[in-house]
């Protein structure tokens, strides 16, 4: 076309004009740490395996869980969620339900019988691991994938500490804990059962390193005021009894002292053991209760009833005395004189549970401090090749913290073993619920499990909570916000008035077009997930 | 063929001829028989697929064509006096993006006070919205510069205009040689556009110039009007060729060989002129007439070459501007700047330019370097005599006509 | 009906594109070879609305159309900022003619297409809210009723901004500009509402839509481009410059206009509303008057509740006449 001087134009010859010179400001792609991961015991990566199962691609979201735990089908059962808790969904409906979603990729491995190679070459070093608990089933898995040869050593009848004889079946059924504690044993760990390590530095000749993972599985008792008659028992021996043994007798009217989870376990059990009436006695009120929410409800619509601010004064054969308490100013019970009385043929206590250290006796450098074994930051004792995790340290006492143990452990043996020290990558700022931008996000509810009925709940230790299907597991996976990393939205490629951001293609995000980015933030503003910021321009 | 007939109607069959792709319409007299017999020539099929498009306004008119123009159809409108006026933005808009629309004026005053006759006052105050202006002097030229304008506008991608008298042409029943089709067809090939809007090879038509460009595009401009006054006679000698007679060109010359004196003027007014020249001519007077046909662009060099050697050039204007005096006088003064120009303001709002008024100014022994033919001065001097007196004294033209009527 | 909402993804169909969705169901906006009609280098101001308005909506009609279409357009911001000589930003088929006659510019050009027998190519005129509703206006007017084959887009800023913020027509009540100063700002009861005018004239399809919801806006070019004679839609653009807000609020205070009801999102054929946009988050108008410096003269000391209670009162009316809350 023959064009006028100056009045006609040809097509896009604006690109001359690199309008990247008005900045002051640029914005800059970053990747932040989601609560999610940051809350995780075990240092998942749960924000990558969803967005591998949103596409949906479930092996390599279940790989991406396997990096870090080894237990997905058991951790969608019985870990206590705390990523969950900290997901930033929970500001805006409610929590995606990422436990969920990780039974049905751990379910989904047992399915298919899914396995993870081992690919290190053989380091030649031998570790021993006392206690097939999570946290040593953790630990064995990962030096295993390390190249390691690992020796696993327990007192036991079958492996799996507390995922075994603490749980109940009914939420953790055991064809579930078998396979995923055989899919570890496949892959080359030795198990030697029935064996307590009284001696560990006997033990630990011919090994290069030792994980001591013993667990807390005694008891604890208090004082009770009690008949010749009365009958009390532990919550832990109870409930190992059950998973492992004769049923224990513990009579049509049970009481349970004390409010945690182990209690909610003790008093669902002994409901299932036949009991007409469980209470659970409790000092405080409900919302200081440790046990978690869900338990307490579960335990609630099984018929477990629950007196609050109440204390056990007295026990003997046909009953039990409570006395009644009120909370002080600093929320700490304080006794009224006011007393009644439960009839009750037992009485369970669920105190806690202590861990039996005598197999460290002689051991130099070990320090125990109320009854827990001190450890530094890398897991390892004062005795040098000497690393402990799990209840037998000082953390919260539960299967998820216990296997991030076995983990971080492995990694700091592996390190040890090769002379250097493991430093883990620096963590991303926190991606805060501020930084997002939830217009984007579609209203979806969370999807709820189902649940077995109530008879067949009161009345067998058939699993009480169903997993999700593929769709709803699906639907899951994609309520996930993926907050503080991109997920490619297209929103900062569309927003942009001045088209400088560079579209790289799935999997690669984009790029700002320095040349023509006026540094407006439009794209940092609409960006969902808050993985844009503004710097300033360095002149 | 020869055809007895309206000016308008010989205007619209003509127009017709050159096969309009898109034309734009709204009344205002007196074009408003052209686009009115166009409607039915379209409405009939005459023109194939061509859209006829009512549209709201003058400045609607002439924006139709640009876009249409611009999207590579030959377009058609006319207007008049007020409608030309309020189209003037879009005039400008049309010349400076280059595109050959071809426009009809059918020459009106412009008001307050409001006047539907004839004068040039509409396309004169359009003297430099960039198109070109050719002036009919007759219905038969009228016709025959509609046919020119089409092939002058696209070959230099410049829109024309093409003025007619309102009434004394549009209205009058005249024989005119209408030409055929094959004839029309052949001097008017079809429209090939400089530039297009075409999905095909985008561009952007009607960038925003600076001062670092726009001094250029304005020269860029007149150098298309300076290429024009070459390629004017050229079409019109062309024209003569194929058609077989004289029409348009730049300017034309009537009895001046010998001539002392030449009268100058544009239109329809020429007839009148030149038969007053004749008897004067009679009485042995060494007068002679000139038909300026194109004045924009104003060809300096032709009228130097026909008038310049004589001593007295009359040009006879129906329009001035205000406080200055006559607008082609300014541009013949400038052309011939050693004759004596003097300027005649004639026929202004419908008023008749008559023999015997020209005669006598052209007789008369004193001449004024500036005469409204035919003013009232007693009139006027009251008037102005009363605005001087008074000062709010009201309007001017209400007193006129009271005073004319014998009231105070 | 509205744009269908797809449901299931993190960002639903409320983002541009996501990598789960079938391309198909993206926002023409997430295409990588997206038409990009209007291409880096122009020289709008940061966080321009009417810039990012204008290639939402020119790209979508490029999707359209298959890319057989002439863009028409008014003086104003637009079309100083895209093309200054020697550059322009446009990759389509583009004219500029005058401010006033973009409208009949537009007929034109489709009188010419029709003319010869090229209905495949379509128009699109567009211009600014002084061009359309005021200078425009008779031409808009026109063309509507002529029902000529033209969308024209009004990318509506609420006054002439490329000259330095003065009032127009659809300037709102309380907003500060150069001609409307505090204290007052623009008078309460002017204006005229430009798309209920449009569906006066009974014309197949008349729209409104905003730069924060893409996936609608892209829905009704889209659905424009279905019908053929005259089709109205009014997008409202922010302007970071005569709002006096933030660069980077410019779809945030998009869309605080549609979610306080001060700017329904609305779509009607042949002169009766078919679809609304409901209000999905809705706020009070203090919050979306608050983020702009044209209403901080509502928020001094003492605040003016009394103006703020009236623009409310507005939002409601919208919200009651178009149905904007189920």
């Amino acid at each position: 076309m023959d064009k006028p001087f100056a009045i006609t134009l040809g097509a896009g010859s604006s690109h001359a004009n690199k309008t990247g010179a008005w900045r002051t400001e640029r914005p800059v792609y970053v990747d932040r740490l989601p609560p999610c991961n940051h809350a995780c015991p075990a240092g998942e990566n749960i924000q990558h395996w969803l967005s591998l199962a949103e596409e949906p691609s479930y092996e390599a979201a279940w790989r991406q869980i396997m990096l870090d735990n080894p237990f997905p089908a058991v951790m969608g059962r019985v870990c206590y969620r705390p990523c969950e808790s900290a997901c930033n969904r929970g500001q805006l409906d409610e929590a995606v339900g990422i436990n969920s979603v990780e039974r049905f990729l751990g379910d989904q491995a047992i399915e298919h019988g899914w396995t993870v190679p081992v690919t290190a070459q053989p380091s030649g070093k031998r570790v021993l691991v006392v206690g097939a608990g999570p946290a040593g089933l953790s630990a064995a898995y990962h030096l295993t994938l390390l190249g390691h040869a690992v020796t696993v050593i327990d007192s036991g009848s079958a492996p799996g500490g507390m995922m075994r004889f603490g749980i109940p079946r009914y939420r953790l059924p055991r064809h579930v804990l078998d396979a995923e504690i055989q899919r570890i044993l496949d892959m080359g760990v030795t198990l030697e059962l029935g064996r307590t390590v009284t001696d560990l530095a006997e033990a630990m000749r011919g090994f290069d390193a030792a994980f001591l993972a013993v667990g807390a599985h005694i008891g604890r008792r208090a004082y009770l005021p009690a008949g010749d008659s009365a009958r009390i028992l532990d919550a832990v021996s109870v409930l190992r009894d059950v998973a492992d043994g004769p049923a224990p007798l513990l009579g049509r009217r049970v009481v349970v002292y004390d409010g945690g989870n182990t209690a909610m376990d003790a008093a669902r059990t002994a409901k299932r053991l036949g009991a007409a009436d469980a209470v659970v006695v409790y000092r405080r009120t409900r919302d200081r209760m440790p046990a978690h929410d869900s338990e307490v409800a579960e335990a609630s619509e099984e018929g477990v009833r629950m007196k609050w601010l109440s204390t056990i004064a007295h026990a003997d054969g046909e009953r039990v005395v409570i006395e009644r308490m009120r909370l002080d100013e600093t929320g700490f019970p304080q006794p009224t004189g006011e007393f009644e009385e439960l009839a009750a043929d037992s009485v369970v206590l669920a105190l806690g549970q202590e861990a039996d250290l005598s197999l460290l006796a002689g051991l130099p450098g070990i320090k125990v401090e109320g009854g827990i074994v001190k450890v530094g930051p890398g897991m390892m004792t004062g005795c040098p090749g000497v690393f402990a995790g799990g209840d037998m340290v000082p953390a919260e006492r539960t299967v998820t913290v216990a296997v991030g143990h076995g983990k971080k452990a492995a990694r700091h043996i592996d390190a040890w073993l090769r002379g250097g020290a493991h430093r883990p990558p620096p963590r991303h700022p926190m991606a805060g619920f501020d930084l997002l931008n939830t217009w984007y996000y579609s209203d979806a509810p969370a999807t709820v499990r189902p649940k077995l009925d109530l008879a067949r709940r009161m009345s067998t230790f058939d699993e009480v909570e169903g997993g999700l299907e593929e769709s709803t597991a699906l639907f899951e996976a994609r309520r996930c916000l993926s907050c503080g990393n991109c997920f490619e939205c297209d929103n900062c490629y569309g927003v942009c008035p001045d088209n400088a951001v560079l579209k790289l293609g799935p999997g690669l995000r984009y790029e700002i077009d320095l040349d023509f980015c006026k540094g407006c933030g439009l794209c940092v503003s609409e960006c969902p997930a808050g993985a844009i910021e503004m710097v300033p321009e360095v002149t | 063929m020869l055809r007895q007939m309206e000016g308008s109607q010989a205007v619209a069959e003509t127009v017709a001829l050159c096969r309009p792709e898109v034309i734009c319409a709204y009344p205002i007299s007196p074009q408003t028989h052209i686009v009115e017999a166009l409607s039915r020539i379209t409405r009939a099929g005459r023109l194939g697929t061509c859209e006829y498009v009512n549209v709201e306004s003058e400045f609607a008119a002439l924006s139709a064509c640009i876009g249409a123009s611009a999207a590579g159809a030959r377009t058609y409108t006319a207007t008049a006096s007020q409608g030309l006026l309020y189209m003037a933005e879009a005039l400008y808009n049309a010349s400076g993006l280059g595109l050959p629309i071809v426009m009809t004026v059918a020459n009106r005053a412009i008001g307050a006070p409001i006047n539907i006759w004839n004068d040039h006052s509409d396309s004169m105050s359009q003297r430099d919205s960039g198109w070109i202006q050719l002036y009919a002097e007759t219905n038969q030229e009228a016709v025959d510069l509609h046919v020119q304008a089409y092939a002058l506008a696209e070959e230099l991608s410049l829109p024309v205009m093409v003025c007619m008298d309102g009434f004394v042409l549009t209205h009058a029943f005249e024989r005119v040689d209408l030409p055929s089709q094959e004839q029309v067809d052949a001097f008017v090939p079809a429209y090939e556009p400089r530039q297009v809007l075409d999905p095909d090879d985008p561009v952007s038509i009607g960038a925003m110039v600076g001062p670092e460009a726009f001094t250029e595009v304005r020269y860029l401009a007149h150098a298309r009007h300076l290429e024009a006054l070459e390629r004017i006679p050229a079409v019109a000698a062309s024209f003569e060729a194929a058609f077989g007679r004289r029409s348009g060109g730049l300017v034309r010359g009537y009895r001046t060989e010998d001539a002392d004196t030449v009268v100058l003027a544009l239109g329809s007014v020429l007839g009148t002129i030149k038969d007053v020249i004749d008897e004067l001519r009679e009485s042995g007077e060494p007068v002679g007439a000139a038909t300026l046909t194109a004045f924009r662009p104003f060809p300096f060099a032709a009228l130097r070459a026909l008038l310049g050697c004589k001593r007295h050039v009359v040009v006879v204007e129906r329009a001035f501007s205000t406080g200055v005096g006559g607008i082609v006088s300014a541009d013949v003064r400038a052309a011939l700047p050693d004759a004596e120009v003097r300027t005649v303001v004639a026929g202004l709002g419908g008023r008749p330019v008559t023999k015997a008024a020209l005669r006598g100014l052209l007789t008369a022994g004193e001449p004024e370097p500036l005469t409204f033919l035919d003013l009232d001065r007693d009139l006027v001097a009251r008037e102005l005599a009363r605005v001087r007196a008074r000062r709010r004294s009201g309007p001017s033209a209400e007193n006129m006509l009271r005073d004319l009527a014998g009231g105070g | 009906m509205p744009a269908p909402r797809t449901k299931f993804y993190q960002v639903g169909s409320f983002a541009v594109g996501n990598r789960l969705l079938p391309p198909e169901q993206r926002a023409v906006q997430a295409a990588p070879d997206r038409g990009n009609a209007l291409t880096s280098g122009h020289r709008a101001c940061r966080g321009c609305g009417e810039a990012l308005g204008a290639r939402y909506a020119i790209d979508a009609a490029i999707r359209a159309t298959g890319g057989r279409m002439i863009a028409v357009n008014a003086t104003g911001c637009l079309e100083v900022f895209s093309t200054p000589y020697p550059e322009t930003a446009w990759q389509v088929s583009w004219i500029h003619s005058l401010f006033g006659n973009a409208p009949a510019v537009a007929t034109g050009v489709a009188a010419a297409l029709k003319a010869k027998g090229r209905t495949d190519v379509r128009v699109v005129g567009q211009g600014g809210d002084g061009g359309t509703v005021d200078i425009g206006f008779a031409c808009l007017s026109g063309m509507f009723e002529r029902g000529d084959d033209v969308l024209y887009i009004c990318y509506d800023n609420q006054a002439y901004m490329n000259t330095g913020v003065q009032r127009s027509g659809a300037t709102p009540p309380a907003a500060r500009t150069a001609t409307t100063p505090v204290p007052g700002g623009n008078a309460f009861g002017q204006g005229k509402n430009a798309p209920l005018i449009a569906m006066a004239h009974e014309i197949p399809y008349v729209a409104t839509a905003t730069v924060a919801d893409l996936r609608d806006l892209e829905y009704k070019v889209r659905r424009a481009m279905d019908f053929r004679g005259a089709r109205y839609l009014h997008i409202l653009v922010p302007c970071p410059l005569g709002w006096v807000t933030d660069a980077c609020d410019t779809i945030r205070v998009a869309r605080l206009a549609t979610e306080s009801g001060l700017f329904p999102v609305f779509e009607a054929e042949g002169g009766e509303v078919t679809g609304v946009t409901r209000i999905r988050r809705r706020i009070p108008v203090d919050d979306y008057l608050r983020l702009q410096s044209r209403y901080a003269h509502l928020f001094a000391d003492p605040p003016r509740t009394d103006v703020i209670a009236r623009i409310q009162a507005s939002a409601d009316r919208n919200i009651r006449r178009f149905g904007l809350v189920d």
